[in-house]
């Protein structure tokens, strides 16, 4: 029992760190190389110690701990879910769900949704019972993503959708779509478009893989001949989706930067670049045995360490009610663009080993990090590539003329 | 603590900010630079500085200062970065204070504290004896005479080491020249005998001088911290010159990106506002980036002292401060002339002196080399 005189907030620590204790599985407190594909999985295809401390989350509504009670969410301030995530950092608990329901669809409902939309879908995809796809990109609308061209028809109760979509990532596991389609005329491209919500398993939706050079294939193809949406998944107003899909941009953004809204943990891989450095350069006196590498790396660590206290800083500005302004795209550009670096220092101190494509010669390490580097490229290209996010800086932050 | 300013802090800040652009703009440096000024900064304007109780900003109450904390001298000092206005802030404020507030006995502090929050004396720190900051690589030599020492060696690059009343000298007691070990303090008069000042004109027309000490006689008592055990206290009154140099730092860098932004708004060619050229729009965003971490690293740092956290540890944010908000300015001061073209390059125009204030505020107290080496030894790497 916690004791008497300490604060509500450090009450709820207590209880939270007991309840993690009693409920968080053993065999799930690891560090895990690639926890989006264990803890993304439906709610119906989990098994063992993932089924139990997902629904052991469910019932405290800590998949989703800051959004509403009346929802299935957790209901916490900003300052209690804080604790919470500073307690599963501790005991190294993985996060029990992950998706684009929980890190786009879901924030951009509770922003832009209606009552009914709310309940209709929030309560699923806190639960994990829906799994969410992106229907945004096409063949010729990428960077240019207002240039799309799938088309949806007013049939009266229901949008009849013809078309295409790609990069649409998880898309052969996905339950549900969210997706931009032209449904008016338009002036300026923005216009005429709609935002729509609909099932995927339904006759006319055709997905192909498509296979990327780290030999993963986690994106599809999308085609669309007839597909239904119902009228009531139409999100915000006929013809003013691009509204919402750029809000939802902005929590795609949160969530592949290090954003102010969701602390992340600590990087996994930064001890391991340290680690690796010394295996393979060898140490004098505790230092990475090769001033060159040592000095990248210390300024690779520097300007992370720079950029986790920015990401704490807008943190402590909003909370004190003094937010520096849209900066969603300095996190995605920076985040990202370090990312990367941190991924080329890697591949640098390991040498040809960490080169090698498979077969039994090499470690895990190594091999993994051969892979995170190929698919890495990518996380500067979506959600808005970088030279996007700078344009978007230099225009509503520093509004330069157009 | 949160990484941001209280509203008391955010109120000094503001009122900070009216003070030095209508006291102590751009101009006035190049005022004092044009008129070769022999003391190098306004003694009026250090005047009304007294008078709002900055020169006593982190003295503690019971020697008449305002004990208000890091955070209230790193706002200060931000603005007056933001206009490039020379003053006794880093030398006296931040060196000399915290030499006597940390190294001193309870005499130094009641004799000299309260004449430093009225504006009565100032103070500086003699620590570089070559080029390179190399903080113990000491050859200034203190020889004990029965009570007292006997001090011989030269020093340069001393911030306002012509006009300060009391010098704190980094000496060597024992030990050979690269040693921590056997580095004592002193407090030594700017009047005693031996002592000859050489002011030195930098780029960034702000107070330097070398200063020869020959034979000066130093009393024991005059010993800050303890003797040959000076390292760590000389490595804390570099750490709080390097974080509130910081903090200046960024005032200043801020002010030459935010001037750069308002070009690139108002100039044109081609029939357009050079703003409208996706080559000059990334680069800004990219240093907006860049200004936004360099933000973040000093406020940071002056939160470490505000907190009273461990010496390791304001080593380390002092290191991350110094090195990136010296990259940052780098850029900044580079990109500022490259931006503004013809016109930033002459002397009429004021973005050349946020130049050349740019690489003697890198070099000073250590370079982005010697902090990225220093922060990298701290993290084991």
């Amino acid at each position: 029992m916690p004791e008497k005189g300490l604060s509500e907030i450090e009450t709820f620590r207590i209880e939270v760190r007991e309840w993690l204790q009693k409920n968080c599985p053993e065999s799930l407190r690891k560090r895990w190389p690639d926890p989006f594909a264990e803890f993304s999985v439906l709610r119906k295809l989990r098994t063992g110690d993932s089924a139990l401390w997902l629904e052991a989350m469910i019932t405290k509504g800590w998949t989703a701990p800051t959004w509403p009670v009346e929802y299935g969410g957790g209901g916490l301030t900003r300052h209690q879910n804080a604790v919470l995530q500073s307690e599963m950092a501790r005991v190294n608990a993985p996060e029990p769900l992950l998706g684009m329901g929980l890190s786009m669809i879901g924030p951009t409902l509770l922003d832009l949704g209606t009552e009914a939309q709310k309940q209709a879908h929030l309560p699923d995809i806190i639960t994990g019972d829906t799994r969410w796809c992106q229907g945004y990109s096409e063949p010729n609308a990428g960077s240019d993503l207002a240039n799309i061209q799938t088309k949806a028809e007013d049939k009266g109760d229901h949008f009849i959708i013809n078309g295409s979509k790609t990069w649409t990532s998880g898309g052969h596991l996905a339950t549900w779509m969210f997706c931009l389609v032209r449904t008016g005329k338009y002036e300026k491209k923005q216009q005429g478009i709609s935002f729509l919500l609909f099932e995927m398993d339904q006759p006319g939706i055709t997905l192909k893989r498509i296979k990327l050079i780290s030999g993963d294939s986690p994106f599809c193809e999308t085609f669309f001949d007839d597909v239904k949406a119902l009228k009531e998944n139409l999100i915000g107003k006929l013809d003013d989706g691009w509204a919402v899909g750029k809000r939802l941009l902005q929590h795609e953004r949160s969530s592949i930067g290090n954003s102010p809204t969701q602390p992340s943990g600590e990087n996994l891989k930064v001890p391991q670049l340290v680690t690796m450095a010394k295996q393979y350069h060898g140490e004098v006196n505790g230092r990475i045995d090769n001033p060159e590498l040592r000095t990248n790396i210390i300024r690779h660590l520097m300007n992370r360490k720079a950029f986790k206290l920015t990401t704490k800083r807008a943190f402590d500005e909003a909370k004190a009610g003094a937010s520096s302004g849209d900066t969603t795209s300095m996190f995605k550009f920076y985040g990202s663009e370090n990312a990367q670096i941190q991924h080329e220092l890697m591949l640098e101190a390991m040498g040809t080993n960490a080169l090698a494509w498979e077969g039994e010669d090499f470690s895990d390490t190594e091999l993994e990090t051969l892979r995170s580097w190929l698919s890495g490229k990518a996380t500067t290209i979506y959600g808005g590539s970088s030279e996007i996010q700078l344009n978007i800086i230099a225009k509503r932050v520093l509004n330069l003329p157009e | 603590m949160p990484l941001n300013y209280s509203e008391e802090q955010s109120l000094l800040r503001d009122s900070a900010r009216d003070f030095f652009t209508t006291t102590l703009p751009v101009s006035n440096l190049r005022e004092l630079r044009d008129e070769k000024n022999e003391t190098g900064y306004s003694t009026d304007a250090w005047r009304q500085m007294i008078d709002l109780g900055w020169g006593g900003i982190t003295i503690p109450e019971e020697f008449g200062g305002l004990e208000f904390g890091y955070k209230g001298l790193g706002v200060i000092m931000e603005q007056a970065g933001r206009t490039l206005a020379a003053s006794p802030l880093l030398a006296t404020c931040a060196l000399g204070v915290t030499a006597i507030v940390e190294g001193g006995s309870s005499e130094h502090k009641k004799d000299l504290l309260p004449l430093v929050v009225g504006g009565e004396i100032s103070l500086t720190l003699a620590v570089d004896e070559q080029s390179v900051h190399a903080p113990f690589n000491i050859d200034c030599k203190a020889l004990k005479e029965g009570s007292n020492y006997v001090l011989s060696g030269q020093k340069i690059f001393v911030l306002d080491g012509h006009v300060a009343d009391e010098l704190i000298v980094v000496a060597r007691t024992s030990g050979d020249t690269t040693s921590r070990e056997g580095i004592t303090l002193f407090l030594v008069n700017a009047q005693s005998k031996g002592i000859s000042y050489h002011p030195s004109v930098m780029v960034d027309s702000r107070n330097a001088c070398r200063i020869n000490f020959d034979k000066v006689s130093v009393a024991e008592t005059q010993v800050l911290g303890t003797v040959n055990q000076g390292a760590e206290l000389l490595d804390f009154i570099l750490d709080v010159g390097r974080i509130c140099l910081s903090a200046e730092m960024l005032g200043s860098l801020q002010e030459a990106f935010d001037r750069t932004v308002e070009y690139l708004k108002m100039r044109e060619q081609f029939d357009v506002q050079i703003g409208t050229f996706q080559g000059l729009q990334h680069r800004a965003a990219r240093m907006f980036c860049e200004v936004e971490l360099a933000k973040s690293v000093v406020i940071t740092a002056l939160t470490a002292l505000d907190d009273g956290a461990d010496r390791t540890s304001i080593a380390e944010q002092a290191s991350l401060a110094k090195a990136k908000v010296s990259e940052v300015f780098k850029l900044v001061s580079n990109e500022t002339i490259q931006m503004h073209g013809g016109i930033g390059m002459t002397d009429e125009e004021e973005v050349g002196l946020f130049l050349k204030r740019a690489r003697v505020a890198e070099q000073t107290f250590g370079g982005i080399g010697f902090h990225m080496n220093r922060w990298g030894e701290l993290n084991n790497l």
